[in-house]
């Protein structure tokens, strides 16, 4: 026979997941327990085991969807009669607790599954099974489906509706605009104008396969309003230089050979880090942000480091806490947990709140240089390039030697044009002698 | 990073995954199946018990699983699984006498496997379908405590009780009685556990508390919750403490079976911390993978209380593969019995409620039930067709 397997609360008071990925299709065979689906509510990521055997007929959610719990997600055909559990064994013995004195109704239908613990509106039931004369099937039970339709059944005025209903439009997918959420004539005619509007012809069909449409939700929408809110706000000024770094780039390979610095990833961002840190200490204003409310200028005695990182789930930028007071060693071994945390998609909120100044890492994509927005509330980021062997002149002559380019956005009403100036040239010359950092 | 070891600042964030340094407690068979025989804790047990015990280990971790997976079929609200702690309750349940009366938190599926109480009858509980699940009486095992602790209280007070009864060192192996008070190594930072260790240890009380280190008090690691061992802690309150492996059957089995002894014999409370590791969630509703350390439970698979187990019969040839395969069906049966039992649970009638909240008849109570009673009938006749 054909069951139906609907989102259970895999929390205690979830109301809705979201469908991650299918772990079968249509046509495949499944056993009891075999994972089929796995789904992301507000706690974490689940696996959902299938509860019958037999064949997927049908999924009837896809991929990407937000479910309110109850949901049918999948049809799967079992192939034995009820009760008979195909995977074999022993029958359910009964020795239940009978503290209700309630038979159990175990005639064909089983009780529906529990949805969980979430709001059941419209909770109407009357389990009044005592005076059902025959052992009624399922009487009064409000079924899964009921209860979310009672949770978004919209409201709307009775002519409304038959509007609704004439013009052929779902009053689910209309906007209320009325009081207390009701949807009104209005909102009707003007769901119904947007659907004429949206009748599209065959050719923009075609044309439309030639896209793909991706809602924005996540880390991509917090990425878009930080960008917007930062790149709207603040006047950007970005000013770059290029830099010889063949010195420090002779210094990480002896430092990597140096037992203090054993079991320590270095790189090369490490010691831009290090660069950009000194340079701060130099030049304390451009480690600032801007007070709107108060009309105030906030210039930190600390420096909260970002790194932005490239992460599957999208950009992140995770902050190292007081990186002004590390030493070269702890700043390493600082950015590799970090970057390790973020790669594996394991970054906390708290991890990326307080930055005061932000380094991203271009260069790993094998680019230059560009003109980095600033994250909110942040008065400089600085863009590091590949560094790659180019002609240069050294000593005289044209030798090749290992060249990057360093990019600095500032918030032009904190930053003047010297302060930023100041702080980039004293970061490439660093890179460029790391001696001079002693000075 | 001396500063982590600093005297003065809060405990460190943990460095080591647990039992990655050296754990010393008391171990009767290795990871290997290796047996040991340390002197403190003689034990011989014959080949059926070794058998019932790896039956038990088995069945139990079906049991376990299947109710996990019945939580993701929306069978039941929530569950919190034991995967990891098998051998640790299982350990303790046999080393019960009938007599004895165990007082278990949430997780104590394993005490309620070895107390004859029906699996079916621990999910009502989880479904929502029971607001406790067995009669305590009649398994000499209490109820399920939710809030963290306040079952080693009652487990203390029990234990007054039973002392003066006279039911204490009377050297009638039918008639001493012992009670065994279960908890968790986050419970051991609550004051009622505390508290109940004073009057255990104040009035020399048939006591023994039963820490299941399982690393984790929901989130936050055991090294961040305590700086000395667990169980040296019982120094402090005047009675023994005892560390164990936890994932080791036969040496739970030993060191609880002994602390239960001299507690019918009137010697005392003894606290157990089995040192083990809760390799599922905290809960069904708990995402684990956010705060564990990386390669942690593949650093606990390697310890499985089931795996020593096994290399442990094949090495005695106490256990064959047609043996293994004849649990493993077993498990099979026991795990359809377990979905099907649980589906077919009886949803109790609202009413109910009034049933447990005393013991003899009560009037006022007998008066709500009948309020409660006309109010639900009214529905029916004034709104059949709504």
């Amino acid at each position: 026979m054909l069951k139906e397997f609907r989102l259970p609360d895999a929390g205690e008071g979830l109301t809705e997941a979201d469908i991650v990925s299918w772990r079968v299709r249509p046509g495949d065979t499944v056993a009891v327990n075999d994972v089929i689906v796995d789904i992301e509510t507000a706690k974490s990521v689940v696996e959902l085991p299938s509860p019958y055997a037999g064949v997927v007929v049908e999924l009837l959610v896809a991929e990407g969807q937000t479910v309110p719990v109850g949901t049918p997600m999948i049809r799967i055909q079992t192939e034995a009669a009820v009760g008979a559990d195909p995977d074999g064994g022993g029958r359910g013995n009964g020795s239940l607790p009978s503290g209700s004195g309630e038979p159990a109704d175990s005639e064909g239908e089983r009780t529906p599954m529990l949805v969980g613990y979430g709001p059941r509106v419209g909770a109407v039931s009357r389990r009044r099974r005592v005076e059902a004369s025959a052992p009624a099937a399922s009487a009064g039970e409000v079924s899964p489906q009921e209860v979310v339709a009672g949770l978004f059944r919209p409201m709307a005025k009775p002519p409304v509706r038959k509007l609704a209903r004439d013009l052929g439009v779902d009053l689910n997918t209309v906007p209320p605009t009325g009081r207390g959420g009701v949807v009104t004539r209005q909102d009707v005619e003007a769901a119904a104008e947007r659907a004429a509007a949206a009748t599209v012809t065959a050719d923009e069909r075609v044309a439309l396969r030639r896209e793909t449409r991706v809602p924005v939700k996540g880390v991509r929408k917090l990425t878009a309003q930080a960008m917007v809110a930062s790149a709207f706000s603040a006047p950007h000024v970005t000013e770059w230089v290029q830099v010889d770094v063949t010195r420090t780039v002779k210094l990480l390979h002896r430092l990597r050979r140096s037992p203090d610095f054993a079991g320590v990833r270095l790189t090369p961002l490490v010691m831009v880090a290090r660069a950009l840190l000194v340079a701060v200490r130099r030049h304390p204003q451009v480690n600032a942000s801007w007070d709107e409310q108060a009309q105030e200028i906030v210039t930190k005695h600390y420096v909260n480091l970002g790194i932005a990182a490239a992460t599957p789930r999208g950009l992140l930028v995770p902050v190292i806490p007081d990186a002004d007071s590390l030493g070269l060693r702890e700043l390493a071994q600082a950015i590799s947990v970090l970057a390790k945390t973020a790669r594996d998609g394991r970054t906390q909120p708290s991890e990326m709140s307080g930055g005061t100044i932000t380094i991203t890492n271009v260069g790993v994509f094998g680019v230059d240089g560009g003109t980095p927005i600033l994250p909110p509330g942040q008065s400089a980021i600085l863009a590091v390039g590949q560094v790659a062997e180019r002609p240069w002149v050294h000593k005289g002559r044209v030798r090749p030697r290992q060249v990057t380019t360093l990019s600095l956005s500032f918030d032009h009403r904190i930053v003047d044009g010297e302060l930023g100036s100041r702080v980039l040239a004293d970061a490439a010359a660093i890179l460029n002698d790391p001696g001079t950092a002693l000075v | 990073m001396s500063d982590l070891a600093s005297p003065r600042g809060p405990a460190g964030p943990r460095s080591v995954p647990p039992g990655g340094e050296a754990i010393d407690f008391v171990q009767l068979l290795t990871p290997d199946g290796a047996r040991k025989r340390p002197a403190e804790y003689p034990l011989d047990v014959d080949a059926d018990t070794l058998r019932g015990f790896y039956r038990d280990l088995v069945l139990l971790r079906r049991f376990d699983t299947e109710a996990t997976a019945l939580q993701r079929h929306g069978e039941l609200g929530l569950w919190a699984p034991l995967l990891g702690q098998e051998a640790a309750q299982i350990g303790a349940g046999r080393a019960l006498a009938p007599q004895d009366f165990a007082f278990p938190t949430f997780r104590e599926h394993g005490l309620t496997w070895c107390r004859g109480v029906d699996p079916a009858q621990v999910l009502a509980l989880f479904r929502g379908a029971s607001l406790g699940g067995w009669d305590p009486a009649v398994h000499n095992l209490h109820l399920y405590s939710i809030v963290i602790g306040t079952q080693v209280l009652h487990a203390a007070g029990y234990a007054m009780g039973i002392q003066r009864d006279g039911h204490v060192g009377t050297g009638d192996p039918a008639r001493d009685t012992a009670v065994l008070a279960c908890f968790g190594d986050g419970a051991t930072s609550q004051g009622d556990v505390n508290e109940a260790f004073v009057f255990a240890s104040v009035f020399n009380l048939p006591v023994v508390f039963f820490c299941q280190n399982n690393q984790f008090a929901i989130s936050e690691p055991n090294q961040r919750q305590s700086r000395i061992p667990l169980y040296r802690r019982a120094s402090g309150f005047g009675f023994p403490g005892v560390r164990v492996d936890g994932n080791d059957v036969l040496a739970v089995y030993a060191v609880t079976r002994d602390a239960l002894d001299r507690a019918r014999r009137g010697e005392g409370p003894t606290f157990i911390e089995a040192y083990t590791y809760r390799m599922g969630a905290h809960t069904t509703s708990d995402d684990p993978s956010r705060y564990r350390p990386t390669g942690e439970l593949e650093h606990w698979q390697q310890l499985d209380p089931i795996d020593r187990l096994v290399e442990y019969l094949l090495l005695t040839q106490t256990g064959d593969e047609r043996y293994f395969a004849e649990i493993a069906a077993e498990a099979d049966a026991l795990g359809v019995r377990v979905r099907e039992a649980c589906r077919s649970i009886p949803n109790p009638l609202p009413e109910s409620m009034f049933d447990h909240v005393h013991v003899e008849p009560h009037a006022q109570v007998d008066a709500d039930r009948a309020w409660f009673r006309a109010y639900q009938s009214s529905f029916e006749t004034a709104g059949g067709a709504a």
